[in-house]
Parts: C-alpha cells; sequence; structure tokens
C-alpha cells in the first residue's frame, strides 16, 4: 500500500513535469507562431521569405530529431550548456511555432476577400482592417486547429524522456526497470496521459463542431 | 451644377489583361449614373479604381475638382503617384456597397454601422450609435440593431451594407449590382433605399441589370463595353432608341425591360 | 566560439546514414500500407448504424489520439512480450504501433471522405438499385478516395516523423544510425545536422509531390464530383 502511495507520488511528480513543458513550449508557440505567421503574410519578401524557411524547417525536422540535435548537437556551438528541459522546451516550441503560423496564415487567407473590401471601402487603415476585422474572424476560425496542435504537442512531450528529462515518459520507464513491472507502469503511464489528453480531445470535437456550423 | 467626381481617360490593367480602356465619366453632385454593360466589360473595375479599391494605371480621377494622388512628372499623361493614407481619406468620402454585401459577420448590425465611424472617423461611441440608429430607421431597420447578419435576410442584409456606408456621409455613393444576389422578391425593398437617396439628392453611380430602376432613377445611363464608355446619354435614349449596335444586343437580351407604351414597369420595381 | 567543422565521419560513414534511410522508408511505407485496409475496416465500423460497432470504432481513434505514441510503443515492446509471454523484436514492436497509429488516423479520413460526398450520390446509386455494399465500393469508395489521396501524403509524412521514435528501442533507422555515429566518433554536431537535414530534405520533397498532386487532382475536377 504505502509502494503503491510512493509509486503515486513519484508520477504525479513527471505528470507535472510533463506539463509544465508542454505549458512552457505552448507559452512560446503562441507568439513565436503568430509573428512567423503573420511574416508569411507580409508583403515585403524580407519578412516573407525567413519566415517561409523558417515553416519549412521546423516542420519538416523530426521533433525528436530536433530535440536530439538541441540536446547534443547545438551545445557545440554555443558557450553555455543546454539543460534537457531547455533542449526539449527549445525542440517542441520551435516545431510547435512552425504548425502555429501556419494555422494563423491558413485562418487569415480563408477570410473572404469582401471583408477586406467592405473595410477598406470604409477608409480603414490596414493595421484596422486586421485588427477591428479581419484577425476577430479569423482566430474564431483557428481555433480547432490550435487546439489539435496543443494536443499534438502535449503527446510529443514524452520525447523529452529521450534524453532522460524526469517527466511522466521517462519516471515511468525508471519505475519500470527498477522493479521489472513494465505491464502496469507502462499501462497506467498511458492511462495518466489519456486522462489529462482525453477531455482536451473531446473539447476539440465540440469546437469543430460549432466552427462548422458557423462556417455552415 | 458643380462635379462631384470625374474618371479621366482611365486605365486598368490586370498583368496583360486591360479591362478598362480609357474611360472618361464626370458625375455631378446630385446626379444619379447608371452603369450598363455585359458582364466582364469593366464595371466592377470602374467602381473600384473610383475609390481606389483598385489602383488605376493610367488616367485620373477627381474628387469636387480635386486630383487624387500626385502625378510623377508635368505631362498629362503622367504616372500617378497614391499614397495610402490619402486613399483612405477619399475611400472614407466615396461609399461603396457590394454585390454580397460585405458585412462584418462578427458584429450586429449596429456595431456594422458603427465601425467605420468609430475606427475612421474618430466620432464618439455614443455619436456613431445614435447616427447607426438613425440611418437604421431610415433603411427599414430599426428593430433589427442587435441582430447579427447571418440571421437576417438578403435585403435586409443590404439595407444593412447600405446604412453602414452611408454612415460615412459619403459625397458620393457607389453600387456595384447590389440587388444581383438577392431573391426576386426582396429587390424592391433595396432598389427603394436608393430612390430615396436619389430623392435626397446623393450623388450615385449604380452598376445594375434592373433596367426599369434604371428607367426611373437615372438622370443619366452609361453603356459600358469592353472597358470604354460606348454610348450614354438619357435613360430614355439609351433605352427606348439606342443608336448603337452592342447597346441594342444587350437590351434584347434583357427580355424583361417592357417598354413604358406597352404596360405597367417590371415587377421587380413595385414591392 | 570557433568549433572546427570536420565531415569525415559522414563521407566515411554515408552507407550507414542511406541503410537508416532506407529502414526508415521501409518502416513508414509498411505500417501506412498495412493500416490502410485497418482504417477502412474502422471507418465502416465507425459509419455504421451499431451503436456498440461504431462507438468501439471511435474509441479506438480516440485512444490514438490520446497517448502518446511512444507510450504505445514502449507498451507493445516491454509490455506485451510479458503478457504473451513471447519476444518481440524492435522492428516489429515499432512496425505494430506505428500501423495501428496509421490505421486510426486513416480512418478518420476515410470517415472524413465518405461523410463528405454529396447524398445524391448515394440516392444514385440506390436509384438504379444498387445495394448499401454495391454502392460503397462502386460509387462512393472510388470517389472518396481520389479526394483523400493528397490528405493520405500528409498522414504519411507525419508518421514518417513519427517513426523516429523506433531508434528509443534500438531499430536502425536514420535516427538510430545518427545516434550510433554521433557517439563512436563524437562529432554529433555535424552528424546531427546532416540527418536533420537529410530528414528535412526527404519531406520537403515528399510534401512537395503532395502539393503537385494535389492541383492535379484539383485541375482535372477529380476532387469535386459532387
Ligand atoms: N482582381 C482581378 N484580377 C484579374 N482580373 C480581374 C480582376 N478583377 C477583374 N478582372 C477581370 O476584368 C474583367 C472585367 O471584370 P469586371 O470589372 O468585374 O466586369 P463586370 O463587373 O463588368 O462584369 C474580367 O475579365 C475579369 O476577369
Ligand atoms: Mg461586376
Amino acid at each position: 500500500m504505502q509502494y503503491a502511495l510512493q509509486l503515486a507520488g513519484v508520477l504525479a511528480i513527471g505528470a507535472l513535469e510533463t506539463v509544465k513543458i508542454a505549458v512552457m513550449a505552448l507559452a512560446i508557440s503562441l507568439p513565436v507562431g503568430l509573428i512567423v505567421g503573420a511574416g508569411r503574410y507580409s508583403r515585403t519578401r524580407y519578412f516573407r521569405w525567413p519566415a517561409a524557411a523558417f515553416v519549412e524547417t521546423f516542420r519538416n525536422i523530426p521533433v525528436l530529431v530536433s530535440i536530439m540535435w538541441f540536446f547534443f548537437a547545438f551545445p557545440m556551438l554555443v558557450p553555455f550548456e543546454i539543460s534537457a528541459y531547455a533542449a526539449a522546451v527549445l525542440a517542441l516550441s520551435l516545431n510547435t511555432s512552425a504548425f502555429f503560423a501556419e494555422i494563423f496564415r491558413a485562418g487569415i487567407q480563408s477570410i473572404s476577400p469582401g471583408q477586406w473590401d467592405g473595410a477598406r471601402a470604409l477608409g480603414m487603415s490596414y493595421r484596422d482592417q486586421m485588427r477591428r476585422i479581419i484577425l476577430p474572424q479569423a482566430i474564431r476560425r483557428m481555433v480547432p486547429a490550435f487546439t489539435n496542435r496543443w494536443i499534438e504537442l502535449c503527446k510529443l512531450t514524452a520525447l523529452a524522456s529521450t534524453i532522460s528529462y524526469q517527466e511522466l515518459m521517462y519516471t515511468t520507464k525508471m519505475i519500470a526497470n527498477a522493479y521489472y513491472n513494465p505491464v502496469e507502469m507502462y499501462s497506467v503511464c498511458g492511462l495518466i496521459y489519456l486522462a489529462i489528453i482525453y477531455p482536451m480531445v473531446r473539447a476539440t470535437y465540440r469546437l469543430e463542431r460549432r466552427a462548422a456550423k458557423e462556417t455552415a | 451644377m458643380p462635379e462631384a467626381i470625374r474618371a479621366e481617360k482611365l486605365f486598368k490593367s490586370f498583368g496583360d489583361q486591360q479591362v478598362l480602356a480609357g474611360i472618361d465619366l464626370s458625375v455631378e453632385v446630385g446626379e444619379t449614373v447608371v452603369v450598363l454593360g455585359a458582364s466582364g466589360s469593366g464595371k466592377s473595375t470602374l467602381l473600384r479604381c473610383m475609390n481606389f479599391l483598385e489602383l488605376p494605371t493610367g488616367g485620373r480621377i477627381y474628387l469636387h475638382g480635386n486630383l487624387v494622388g500626385t502625378p510623377l512628372g508635368n505631362q498629362a499623361d503622367a504616372k500617378m503617384k497614391y499614397a495610402e493614407p490619402n486613399l483612405q481619406r477619399v475611400r472614407a468620402k466615396v461609399g461603396m456597397v457590394f454585390q454580397h454585401f460585405n458585412l462584418f459577420p462578427h458584429m450586429s448590425v449596429l456595431h456594422n454601422i458603427m465601425e467605420g465611424q468609430v475606427t475612421v472617423l474618430r466620432r464618439s461611441r455614443a455619436q456613431a450609435e445614435s447616427r447607426a440608429r438613425e440611418l437604421l430607421a431610415k433603411v427599414g431597420l430599426a428593430d433589427k440593431a442587435d441582430s447579427y447578419p447571418a440571421n437576417l435576410s438578403g435585403g435586409q442584409q443590404q439595407r444593412t451594407a447600405i446604412a453602414r456606408a452611408l454612415a460615412m456621409d459619403p459625397e458620393v455613393m457607389l453600387f456595384d449590382e447590389v440587388t444581383s444576389a438577392l431573391d426576386p422578391e426582396l429587390v424592391g425593398e433595396v432598389l427603394r433605399v436608393m430612390r430615396a437617396l436619389r430623392e435626397e439628392g446623393m450623388t450615385m453611380i449604380i452598376v445594375t441589370h434592373e433596367l426599369g430602376f434604371a428607367y426611373h432613377a437615372a438622370d443619366r445611363i452609361v453603356f459600358m463595353d469592353a472597358g470604354r464608355v460606348y454610348e450614354e446619354g438619357h435613360p430614355h435614349d439609351i433605352l427606348i432608341a439606342p443608336k448603337r449596335e452592342r447597346t441594342r444586343q444587350f437590351l434584347e437580351g434583357h427580355n424583361q425591360f417592357r417598354l413604358p407604351e406597352a404596360g405597367p414597369l417590371v415587377a421587380s420595381e413595385q414591392t | 566560439m570557433d568549433y572546427s567543422w570536420n565531415f569525415d565521419i559522414i563521407s566515411r560513414s554515408w552507407d550507414l546514414l542511406l541503410l537508416g534511410l532506407a529502414n526508415s522508408v521501409y518502416l513508414t511505407a509498411a505500417s501506412f500500407v498495412l493500416g490502410l485496409p485497418l482504417g477502412l475496416a474502422l471507418a465502416l465500423a465507425r459509419l455504421s448504424r451499431r451503436k456498440a460497432l461504431s462507438g468501439l470504432a471511435g474509441w479506438y481513434v480516440d485512444f490514438f489520439r490520446a497517448t502518446p505514441s511512444l507510450v504505445q510503443l514502449y507498451w507493445f515492446y516491454f509490455a506485451l512480450p510479458q503478457i504473451l509471454n513471447v519476444q518481440i523484436e524492435p522492428g516489429t514492436a515499432a512496425l505494430l504501433t506505428l500501423t495501428l497509429l496509421s490505421s486510426a488516423f486513416v480512418a478518420e479520413i476515410f470517415r472524413g471522405g465518405i461523410a463528405s460526398l454529396d447524398k445524391g450520390q448515394w440516392d444514385g446509386a440506390r436509384a438504379i438499385g444498387m445495394s448499401y455494399a454495391q454502392a460503397m465500393r462502386r460509387v462512393i469508395l472510388p470517389q472518396a478516395i481520389k479526394r483523400m489521396i493528397p490528405i493520405f501524403l500528409e498522414r504519411a509524412i507525419e508518421l514518417f516523423k513519427t517513426s523516429t521514435i523506433a531508434s528509443v528501442i534500438s531499430f536502425p533507422e536514420l535516427l538510430f544510425a545518427a545516434q550510433d555515429l554521433a557517439a563512436r566518433s563524437y562529432r554529433s554536431l555535424e552528424v546531427y545536422s546532416v540527418v536533420a537535414l537529410i530528414f528535412m530534405v526527404t519531406l520537403i520533397s515528399l510534401s512537395q509531390i503532395t502539393r503537385r498532386l494535389e492541383l492535379r487532382l484539383a485541375r482535372s475536377g477529380e476532387t469535386t464530383t459532387s
């Protein structure tokens, strides 16, 4: 019994670390994704090209590869240590930012040209058109895609275990190795992830249904 | 009457395709000009150039005698340079109503009409609201202030769009086939609003296929073909006794228009 | 920092990396192909009028949406052998994980594709006396599949990225080859950078093919049959 309680405690700490990485990466990805997405939509190529390069790069390098790169390769280039936490958060943030940028761009492009016309015909500045007319509509449409990506991000945090960051996956593996009880540990671990993520999956279904109704 | 807006040798190309090929059109204050022409003849492009939703590739536009933009050189046909803030001021003075309304779906009817007043004209919200309510009453939608566009009929949406443009106190109003997307039974309510505007002395350029409306509401009809003014004149002259071939062909294609002598005018205009 | 780059290890061991890439491609392709019939079966179950069947299929899909692939992989590699009391090779565990994952995603695509078809297509098929199965096989699926091809390819690209997790149980795909090489040569910067580049080039090429196919399908009108 005491053993079970201890286990639960250790797993809870691991789960908390998992949430910590996910939230941190989200906090970075949202602004970066928006800026890069806006850059892809910019009229000057000095913003457009770097933004496109950013998106293509980080969308097409598997997250596990970029975790390895930031943990094992990047430190050779910079004069400071990179912790497992930093490497994981960096890799996850860059990947998620790239996807967010695409969602953002697609969201803006999905707004019909007539909306720009309507705003422009009133004499609005580009900034006002974007801020008052386009963004409020686009963001509403982007919400389901954003939450889908957030769910992906939560799942991808498990990859941090490969560089020994002690989140839920890593903790599970350590216990399973030590006590030789992989069936119990990996099953419980799966259930914990399920408990955290499943409600979000249901929520996205609701959001998608609502979005479908709004655009219909 | 003084001139409200004038296009002079207006050209517009999209890539290689020349859509406007030297249009001259002058509209007096209080005048209603109806523009007719086959699909693709450049009517929308003309209106969009007149409030600079599209930049003309050649020619000049004058608003109350003032040239919009700065010529790059002294020759009469020098290219024009347009500064965006300047164009924004012009657009605020030239109202436009679109075929597909282009209302802002995330705002209530009232807020649609307040939006330009607040963000562009910098009116206070209270001022903007009272003006919006006044206009809503005028277009017969006083009870719809808090509805959202999606919950209105097409005719109601279009009347909202007209109110939204009027809220800017424009000097000229442009209407681009504003009844073409409407169910036939809703056309009348929109045309009536436009008739009322004419009575009040609003300066208007109207692209439409409602020939009955054109006959009664226009001071002048301009027939466009291939990006040029092909024939223009008094509604009776153009619609009943067109002089040129293309105009005649066009009118033959619109057989819903019956001559006044033949009996009551098109149904769509009553109710 | 002036790090002196040295790509000797790459030029000496490119055959290892190539083998790794081949294994990555094999793993992705095999699990994707195996996932197709499984996904179709799941989609049909999901669209079935029998509540229990469609509910079960729904749960299956949700399960894969809501748990990390890495947990699934570990479960198949470490837990399943204990339950079945058999040995499971890394390649088998990885193939099993990715196939099931792929089937869940493919199921959603099939379902969406079938559901998006105009009701008129069903009516048309029924009107000439086809049964449900005939209508599905001869009218609905052929149209739905054409529309779904680009989405399938997108999914395959995601699967390719996910296949890198096989490295954690020492399946010799490209990332594992890189880890191996980096550990032996102490040239992790060069090795990981080159491998990242290989992944990027491969995946961007795949996306380009997808995009071109999408355009071609759109042009030939095959994506808008309804
Ligand atoms: N933004 C644009 N880009 C390219 N071609 C355009 C654009 N807008 C209009 N055109 C072309 O210009 C021609 C005239 O269009 P338009 O002014 O809409 O005619 P109308 O309103 O008389 O039907 C058409 O051939 C159309 O395809
Ligand atoms: Mg037009």
